[in-house]
């Protein structure tokens, strides 16, 4: 674990660690907590690495680096026994009482603590409890060594040499654990690359860091971080850019946004790479590329910073009229807004994505912190009825393959799309097998290339009824025919109609999409089944909690309780006779959540009739681990716990 | 082949009252594509809802009847996906300056290529009368309780504080002026707004057609004197020329001006015009070398068999380990 101040390079020393350990074949998980606030506050990043596969984080800590006051305050109790605390010993006269980010409660309860102790209320008294309890102290003078990398480069400003501290925790981090120095200035240069004299310097406090420890601790942590025999060809994901990355594959060429987090990184990571690439040889099938043979091979997304989350949706949906695969991404907040436009969407048959990061309600809550509360608002969002399609991804990528599916389903179904994830997997970090873009497909349903021909003057009956529901649609603007939108009922015509007989047959029409995209869409997107098929406990959950769920299933194995996981993909149109049919076979169906009343527990007891044995539910914004789920688990088995546990770990 | 007015008309039911200002801006606008000969699948009506917002369905191109409010970031998509397209919006004045009245401001920011026509009848129509933003404090219409305990908002002066490059006022019931105001405004580079003095002779009885036509204003010939007179006759010129800031700014305080001229002498006509700021299309075509010639729209994306085209490759060797 890794932390400081918000503004001091927390996520720099985070990705940096993670992409370190990655280049040598390990595989890791980082996950990014911080708070709503720009510069102070304290922010953290846990990372874990392993030969093995990893998909969570744990709540004990091995090793903590710090360079700051603040996070060794807070995080050196979560240090497990033989684990590692690095920290600068030029604050350990810092007394408790002047770090005023610290709330009252975790200073009070550190106090007794120390107290106890017959210590006193210095950085040094907690360095001592800690020592105390059997963790490896190190301290290192960052400032000393860095004024000496500062020497060779001349740089002697204090502030540019204090920027080398996260760099430099991550280099002595690493050098404790014996791991080849090579690795870290790879990950340095990388990080560093459009500034070479900024990532020769953090090599060089790499270097310094690295030599410190080896001089004056060498081998005495007695812990070797060994990299794999073979390595593999992996990415290493950040659940923002990893949607970034799909869209554009996914033919997404229009991405409205209003500034929130957690789901701005990927507008803008989109626009930071809003010129797209093309194949070769599919683009000069292109007519209009060929036009301008300068610019051959390349594309382009726009993307725009609207007024509000309600121009937002609407200019995504203008895209998608016209044509244009469409976006918006947004969070709760914005996602009440896009309501409205929601049910124009449904109304009028136009494909347009939502992708949601939920993040903890209700109203601002916890801005920065994680939660899959909005299950139920996605499926209810706006007045009246019409069809959606709702996916939930459970990890990066299945984020990934999603993000295409999103749009083709939006399209197929002419219907809006709303693909959810949250907090934690937008702002985790995690190593997954290359994609295999073979596996993508694009499917434009029944969307029709112009220029056509009509007759009866061009009017095109866009909403002409069909067997399948859904018709024949040529985008808004394609030449020879014309037709008109209105959120009113309409006619084929898209005219405005209150004949009570038509309405009834345009609902039937809309609403039947939802029975097709039920009947077309295969059972491997709408669930994932993990472990076997008859266990004694069977989970059930959704979205990013996946990776806990199956991390805690192996160490449950290893104990002997046999557990099974259903993790539910596709929300809506549910699939009902399938999960029917999968938890009736189960003997004790435990639901885990990420919000206070099991949303999804709920829709699913109402689809199926099958009740919850049990819930574990978690909503203090902190994402859940595997470690305490396990143990949840375990309590579950041994029949002493509560109907409803609720998780409370995390800082 | 030239087209017609009649080619532009269409056999949805028109449920306007009689007599309503809406129908000479429908005339106004319809007068306007056939002088321009545009291309009926190359033109989107976008509007918003109230009376005015059903003006699409009476228009053969294509239409595009949103929500209350929303006609312009509608509208803003579709035209950013294909920027080929002529987009027209319309909407009312309560939907364009009440509910709507943040994405009024800001579309102006934008500066994207459409024309905008705001159907101005103080009041809200579709809703039985009720005040409208642009309704001055203290006049009590028809179906008002009390009078209205709100100031009224300029439409133009707003429009020109948010940037506008295209700023006209025209009146209903003089048709053909009002067709030159709304080519203009579609041929001008820029978002134009054409606000729209509309008479409602069912909610709003006091800004009525006889008003405008001069009742009980009487002239020094002791006949009633029109309230409106067109700024074009009097030499006004509402063009930035040059683009220098100086001009830029003169042509602002001119219209400014005559933003605040209201009541018996109401200037209609242009108040200004600027083609020397850059619309939000050559913007991104700035950034984006193939923005214009492959916009978002005519995009191939996959091959037939649905291979994507994007070669993310690039951005893929970015995060592999
Ligand atoms: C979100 C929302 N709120 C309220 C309404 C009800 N409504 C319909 S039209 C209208 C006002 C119309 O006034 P205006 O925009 O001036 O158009 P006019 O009818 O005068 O042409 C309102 C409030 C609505 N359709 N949607
Ligand atoms: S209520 Fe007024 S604006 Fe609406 S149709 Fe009737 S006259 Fe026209
Ligand atoms: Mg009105």
């Amino acid at each position: 674990m890794i932390g400081g101040a918000q503004g001091t390079g927390v996520d720099t020393s985070a990705i940096v660690f993670a992409r370190a350990a990655a280049f040598s074949g390990l595989n890791v998980f980082g996950n990014r907590e911080y708070y709503s606030n720009i510069k102070g506050e304290h922010s953290y990043f846990r990372v874990r690495v392993s030969k093995d596969t990893i998909r969570s984080h744990v709540d004990t800590v091995d090793m903590l680096a710090t360079f700051d006051d603040e996070t060794l305050v807070r995080h050196a109790p979560e240090v497990r026994k033989d684990g590692a605390i690095i920290y600068d010993p030029d604050l350990e006269s810092n007394k408790l009482e002047n770090i005023a980010t610290i709330e009252p409660p975790v200073r009070s309860s550190l106090t007794q603590e120390l107290t106890k102790n017959g210590l006193g209320f210095t950085l040094k008294d907690i360095v001592e409890l800690a020592r105390r309890r059997g963790v490896h102290i190190y301290p290192l003078p960052y400032l000393t060594l860095l004024k000496k990398v500062g020497e060779k480069f001349g740089e002697t400003s204090l502030s540019n040499l204090n920027r080398m501290v996260n760099v430099m925790a991550v280099a002595a981090s690493f050098a404790l654990l014996e791991y080849d120095q090579d690795y870290v200035n790879d990950a340095v240069r990388k990080q560093f690359k459009s500034k070479p004299k900024a990532a020769e310097m953090n090599v060089a406090a790499v270097a310094a860091g690295y030599d410190f420890v080896r001089e004056k601790y060498n081998g005495s942590y007695g812990v070797k971080l060994e990299p794999p025999s073979s390595k593999e060809p992996r990415l290493l994901l950040r659940g923002n850019a990893t949607m970034g990355v799909a869209k554009e594959l996914a033919g997404c060429r229009l991405q409205t946004y209003y500034p929130i987090t957690p789901a701005s990184d990927e507008s803008e990571y989109l626009e930071a790479h809003e010129n797209i690439d093309l194949y070769g040889p599919a683009a000069a099938e292109n007519p209009q590329l060929a036009e301008a043979a300068t610019i051959a091979n390349r594309a382009s997304i726009t993307v725009v910073q609207t007024e509000d989350e309600i121009a937002a949706i609407t200019m995504a949906i203008g895209g998608g009229l016209a044509g244009t695969r469409s976006a918006t991404s947004t969070s709760g907040p914005g996602f009440s807004l896009m309501a409205e436009g929601l049910g124009w969407a449904g109304m009028n048959e136009v494909p347009v994505v939502v992708t949601l990061y939920q993040r903890a309600g209700p109203s601002t809550g916890l801005p920065t912190r994680h939660e899959q509360g909005d299950l139920r608002f996605a499926l209810h969002a706006g007045h009246g009825e019409f069809p959606r399609i709702i996916l939930a991804s459970g990890d990066h990528e299945e984020t990934f393959y999603d993000t295409i599916r999103a749009f083709n389903y939006a399209e197929k179904y002419q219907t809006p799309v709303i693909h959810i994830i949250d907090k934690a997997m937008a702002n985790s970090d995690a190593t997954m097998p290359m994609f295999d873009l073979n596996r993508v497909k694009i499917d434009r349903g029944e969307t029709l290339k112009g220029p056509l021909g009509a007759p009866n003057g061009g009017e095109f009956e866009r909403f002409k009824l069909t067997p399948s529901g859904v018709s024949p649609r040529p985008p808004v603007g394609t030449k020879g025919v014309l037709y008109w939108n209105t959120g009113d009922e309409h006619d084929a015509l898209g005219h405005i109609s209150e004949d009570p007989t038509l309405r009834t047959m345009m609902m039937e029409k809309r609403m039947s999409k939802l029975d097709l995209a039920d009947k077309e869409i295969p059972l491997s997107e709408k669930v994932n089944f993990f472990g076997p098929k008859n266990a004694d406990i069977t989970l059930l959950s959704w979205g990013s909690t996946k990776g806990a769920i199956l991390d805690a299933m192996d160490w449950l194995s290893q104990d002997g309780i046999k557990v099974n996981f259903l993790q539910i993909r596709l929300i809506h149109p549910f699939p009902t006779e399938h999960v029917k049919d999968l938890l009736s076979q189960s003997k004790k169906i435990i639901d885990v959540e990420m919000n206070y009343s099991g949303q999804l527990g709920g829709i699913v007891q109402e689809r199926t009739l099958i009740p919850m044995d049990q819930h574990i539910v978690k909503y203090n914004g902190r994402p859940i681990s595997s470690e305490e789920l396990y143990e949840a688990v375990k309590q579950i088995a041994k029949g002493n716990a509560p109907k409803r546990l609720v998780l409370t770990h995390g800082a | 082949m030239a087209l017609k007015l009649t080619d532009l008309k269409t056999e949805a039911h028109n449920d306007w009252c009689p007599g309503c200002g809406d129908f000479g801006i429908l005339n106004a606008v319809q007068m306007a594509l056939a002088e321009m000969n545009v291309d009926p699948s190359n033109t989107v009506m976008v509007s918003g809802i109230g009376c005015s917002g059903k003006i699409p369905h009476f228009v053969k191109t294509y239409g595009v009847h949103t929500l209350h409010g929303r006609s312009l970031p509608f509208a803003t998509g579709i035209k950013l996906s294909n920027p080929n397209l002529e987009v027209i919006c319309a909407g009312g004045d309560g939907d364009g300056m009440g509910i709507g009245a943040g994405h009024f401001v800001n579309s102006a920011r934008r500066n994207v290529d459409m024309a905008y026509i705001i159907h101005d009848n103080g009041v809200y129509g579709l809703t039985k009368g009720q005040a409208s933003p642009t309704l001055p404090l203290g006049t009590k219409t028809k179906s008002l309780p009390l009078p209205n305990i709100n100031q009224g908002i300029n439409p133009i002066f707003l429009a020109l504080a948010a940037g506008f490059t295209f700023v006209a006022r025209g009146y209903a019931y003089d048709v053909r002026h009002l067709k030159d105001l709304i080519k203009r405004a579609v041929l001008h580079k820029g978002f134009a707004l054409v606000d729209v003095l509309q008479p409602c002779p069912t909610y709003n009885d006091v800004a009525t057609k006889e008003y405008w036509a001069g009742e009980g204003n009487l002239g020094p010939d002791g006949k009633p004197k029109p309230r409106t007179y067109k700024m074009e006759e009097s030499g006004y010129d509402p063009v930035v020329h040059t683009g220098g800031d100086a001009e830029v700014a003169d042509k602002i305080h001119q219209a400014v001006q005559k933003s605040f001229e209201l009541g018996d002498h109401t200037p209609i006509g242009v108040f200004y015009q600027n083609e020397h700021i850059p619309t939000y299309e050559e913007r991104l075509n700035q950034r984006m070398p193939t923005y214009r010639s492959n916009p978002p729209a005519k995009q191939e994306i996959a091959t037939a068999d649905g291979t994507p085209i994007a070669n993310v490759s690039k951005l893929l060797e970015e995060m592999r380990v």
